[in-house]
């Protein structure tokens, strides 16, 4: 396949628009002073895979993306960034002394990743066809073959509520147990 | 042993059969504890009394129904089963909510009515002027809607979900007085406790039901009975899981914890909580799935019937130490449950229902004499009672008619149910396990007598002056006495009632006829066994505490000098994890200080013998500078490596996330390169 | 109207992108000290891991959509890990009045 036939195909300009979108705000999120702001970049990252998994016709997977993640794992961010009381101004010491180094092994694990996959897939496509993967599918496979998967999962899910429930609430001092009592 | 399969088909009768009015509608008993929750939420706090009536009522609906199918069902006989198609996973697996309508879920249905309404009634007087009284009633019947959920499953989801809701609604329940932290860790281990046990029933319900292709009891009764091949691959690991479900639920060994820790609810929730809901749930789910394990698992069945066993023998004898009365009345639960579950494991499918039947009846009852008990003293400890029959004759006379029932004493209904449990034992030849039943129920007669004597004997010891309870709380009481004394007659072994036949036989009536492995007749010789037991029990229980009253709690303490810290601390099972630290502990340290003494001890001095010998011939044969020269070359170059290493621990995530990630780049570099 | 789309998608761009997204989440855990921004790091890093998931599964189509149900299980163990996670700078954060793991550095020599 001709560069000019991919450039020529629409699709293919979602991508790279969608493509410049994720990449600027991922590399805000690891480089912005502001804590809010990263979390907030962050959103833009994750619907831009959302975007992503559409272009891949994973429309189901892609509104789970929207629906856990934005809606509800970046409220929880944000409420630990306000719980913990970082400091949610401009912040330079947000990042350590150590940006040149992890910046060239970042982009040596880039490099090394992408030769990988260019070597192996060559100009392999995608094979998506026109209709979406039916969630009917994904149900069946969710409920069927990976049930015991699915059922491990949700445990997981279970402990981890109890086990977050445990390590955060704090016990009374004596004196506020002192005030509870009174009242 | 007579095989089932071959039972069912001699009798003929299996599959559904029309139900007629009171079964096609038996779904109202579903639902109205439901809508009874949702009035109180909206409308309780305006009553009279605050959400009570509610809940009263609609068990008294529940009661009419479950009354007239009992007696329909009895005369008539048949199963039938209405579902509603909710969903499904593509073509296979269907989700269904409906009931069940056969001998074991009316007898449940019953059961949940009757006590529910009368422990209703009960907390009605007993709740008054208490805090949160609208809350307390509306868990309280989402606690006993969430039950008959349960046993009107016609499949394993809607078990499930009752399962869960019963669950829920007892950690609420446990937790009512949530101002003491105490009660606040009862509810939480309750419900820990549980859903540690719960992973294995969901697990076993998924393998079993993909196995079986559907979720329906009557499917894994037909599956199990044809020994259909996919199921009995899975069979083992399946029942196994649901039986750890059951366990946790009726807090078999070793999951009996939560059960005692239980009691810091409001009494009415431990009466309806021991007597039909919640810790029947286990039994009721090995009973309803019990063609999986009497024709597929049956290599299970013996570890069932040791579980059974050792909560039988072992926690009754915890009740014989506890203070509070209503931990006699917990433990007392736990080990009557330890029967059932063996004389469901043992094969004894109808024994160990009408056991829990009867139980029901004289442990609701119990509790609610307990309640009435603490109520007028205001304590729940034995010590602080004493005398208390002169006080309160009502209660004291039904709780010893429940006692003795209890404790097996004929013509009492807990005689007939116990002697039937004793008689499929000994037929199946678990002569162990029979032995230890009898001797299980030497302790309850023990224990039964102690708590009667120390509470209602002697004289008082506690403070105030304790009087009767209101009628609302001894209505109830007399209530119950009535079916605990008589209920029993209704499985007189051999003899039929006429025009209605033999309870357990219309119990072991399912979709599928189940048969059952109990003798025909009656058994006199165990009968007469199991009444000397009893009767031995009460003989030395009014022996040892019966007397003055002045030094009844001390030589409470005193005559088992050396179980009794034993008991005291419940086998050391909450001490269980530290005891493990101690134990190890000690040896560990001991092989460190051998270790040391002798191996590194060893080194050092043979090192040091050697360097003494090695300093001689090189102060002896070199030039001591020279030597002084080369040593502190080494050792400044050690010490300066030590410190560069040292560097390298940081402490710091992030270096070692660095070193990490660069390391595992050139490894695959390198290997990239090689390749 | 089935509209054929991606037909002309590569699978490497799609593989590039989740490789560029995986090595920029690889920076932020590595930089940054504010114990919140390392998991959102960790997000990216999931993140891009679906993105691999889902692209294989389109270019190898498996009739149990196996890529598309690896990536929901992937999402929900990333929630259990942000619940747990946030749980435990939270506990940190109590007793040291800080959430820089570079200040945690209690397990050094």
């Amino acid at each position: 396949m001709t560069v000019d036939a991919w450039i020529a195909e629409p699709v293919n300009w979602v991508f790279s628009i969608v493509a410049v979108v994720i990449l600027f705000t991922a590399v805000r999120v690891v480089t912005s002073p502001n804590v809010v702001h990263a979390a907030l970049y962050l959103v833009a990252a994750l619907a831009g895979s959302a975007v992503m998994f559409l272009l891949l016709s994973a429309e189901f997977v892609a509104l789970v993306l929207v629906l856990v993640y934005i809606g509800a794992v970046l409220v929880l961010f944000l409420f630990g960034i306000m719980i913990t009381r970082a400091p949610t101004g401009f912040d330079e010491g947000l990042s350590n002394d150590r940006k040149l180094v992890s910046a060239a092994i970042s982009l040596v694990l880039l490099g090394v990743l992408s030769w990988a996959s260019l070597s192996a897939f060559g100009t392999d496509t995608v094979n998506t066809v026109g209709s979406p993967t039916a969630t009917e599918i994904l149900g069946d496979a969710i409920l069927g073959r990976f049930v015991i998967p699915f059922e491990v999962v949700s445990f997981i899910l279970l402990s981890a509520l109890i086990g977050g429930i445990t390590v955060a609430r704090r016990d009374l001092t004596p004196l506020e147990e002192e005030e509870r009592k009174a009242v | 042993m007579v095989s089932s399969y071959v039972l069912a088909a001699e009798e003929g009768v299996a599959g559904l059969v029309e139900g007629g009015f009171w079964a096609d509608t038996a779904g109202i008993m579903l639902i109205t504890p439901f809508i009874a929750f949702l009035a109180i939420i909206a409308l309780g706090k305006r009553m009279k009394y605050e959400g009570g009536e509610f809940a009263v009522a609609s068990m008294a609906v529940n009661l009419v129904w479950a009354t007239a199918l009992f007696i329909q069902n009895m005369t008539e006989g048949g199963s039938s089963e209405v579902t509603f198609p909710i969903g499904g996973i593509g073509s296979g697996l269907q989700f269904e909510l409906g009931w069940m309508v056969d001998g074991l879920s009316i007898m449940m249905y019953f059961l949940v009515s009757f006590v529910g309404l009368l422990v209703f009634i009960y907390a009605v007087g007993y709740m008054h002027g208490d805090i949160r009284v609208t809350w307390f009633f509306a868990a309280f019947s989402l606690f006993a809607g969430s039950m008959l959920l349960l046993v009107g499953a016609p499949n394993l989801v809607q078990l499930i979900i009752g399962w869960e809701g019963v669950g829920l609604a007892s950690y609420l329940l446990i937790g009512h007085y949530w101002e003491d932290q105490e009660n606040v860790n009862a509810g939480n281990k309750a419900f820990l406790v549980n859903k540690v046990a719960d992973v294995g029933l969901v697990l076993g319900a998924i393998i079993v039901a993909m196995a079986v292709g559907d979720f329906g009891f009557v499917e894994l009764s037909e599956a199990s009975f044809a020994q259909d091949p996919t199921l009995s691959a899975v069979a083992v690991v399946g029942g196994l899981l649901l039986f750890l479900g059951a366990m946790g639920k009726s807090a078999q060994f070793p999951f009996h914890i939560w059960l005692p820790d239980a009691m810091a609810g409001p009494t009415p929730v431990s009466a309806l909580m021991h007597a039909a809901t919640m810790v029947t749930a286990g039994i009721y789910l090995m009973a309803r799935t019990f063609p999986l394990y009497q024709n597929l698992a049956s290599e299970i069945r013996p570890w069932m019937i040791a579980v059974g066993a050792i909560t039988l023998f072992v926690i009754g004898l915890l009740a014989l130490v506890a203070d509070d009365l209503k931990q006699v009345l917990a433990y007392s639960t736990v080990s009557q449950l330890g029967y059932m579950m063996t004389a469901v494991a043992a094969g004894g499918y109808t024994a160990g229902l009408f056991h829990l039947f009867t139980h029901a009846f004289f442990k609701g009852l119990l509790f609610l004499g307990a309640g009435s008990v603490i109520h007028a003293v205001h304590s729940n400890n034995m010590s602080d009672m004493g005398g208390l029959r002169k006080y309160m004759p009502r209660t004291y006379t039904t709780f010893v008619i429940a006692s003795l029932s209890l404790a097996g004493i004929i013509p009492l209904a807990g005689f007939w149910s116990k002697d039937e449990i004793l008689a499929t034992l000994d037929h199946e030849g678990y002569m162990v396990v029979f032995w230890i039943a009898v001797a299980g129920a030497f302790v309850t007669a023990l224990y039964m007598t102690r708590a009667v004597a120390l509470t209602f004997h002697g004289t008082y010891r506690g403070e105030g002056h304790p009087h009767e309870s209101p009628l609302s709380m001894t209505g109830p009481l007399i209530a119950l006495a009535v079916p605990s004394a008589l209920v029993g007659f209704l499985n007189v072994p051999g003899v039929e009632i006429p025009g209605i036949g033999n309870f357990t036989e219309w119990l072991a009536v399912r979709v599928i006829p189940m048969g059952d492995n109990h003798p025909e007749g009656i058994a006199w010789n165990l009968a007469i066994i199991g009444l000397i037991a009893a009767g031995a029990g009460i003989v030395l229980g009014w022996a040892l505490f019966a007397r003055d009253a002045e030094t009844q709690v001390a030589r409470d303490r005193l005559e088992v000098p050396r179980l009794y810290p034993l008991f005291r601390r419940k086998y050391y099972m909450d001490d269980l994890a530290l005891g493990i630290v101690d134990a190890t502990r000690g040896p560990l340290a001991r092989m460190i200080d051998w270790t040391n003494t002798y191996v590194i001890d060893g080194v050092v001095n043979a090192t040091g013998g050697m360097g003494l010998a090695l300093g001689r011939f090189v102060y002896g044969g070199l030039d001591q500078r020279g030597v002084d020269g080369v040593f502190n070359g080494l050792s400044v170059l050690i010490d300066g490596l030590g410190s560069g290493m040292r560097r390298l621990q940081t402490g710091r995530v992030q270096q070692y996330a660095t070193a990490f990630v660069s390391g595992a780049l050139v490894l695959v570099i390198v290997l990239m390169v090689l390749r | 109207m089935p509209y054929d789309v991606g037909s002309l998608m590569l699978l490497n761009q799609f593989l590039v992108l989740g490789a560029a997204l995986f090595s920029i989440g690889v920076y932020g855990l590595l930089v940054r000290r504010n114990a919140v921004l390392v998991l959102l790091s960790v997000e990216l890093m999931l993140n891009a891991v679906n993105i691999n998931l889902i692209a294989f599964e389109s270019a190898l189509v498996t009739n149990a959509a196996v890529g598309q149900v690896f990536s929901i299980f992937v999402i929900t163990v990333a929630a259990a890990e942000v619940g747990f996670g946030l749980a435990i700078i939270l506990m940190i954060f109590r007793n040291r009045r800080s959430a820089n793991v570079d200040e945690l550095d209690l397990m050094r020599w």
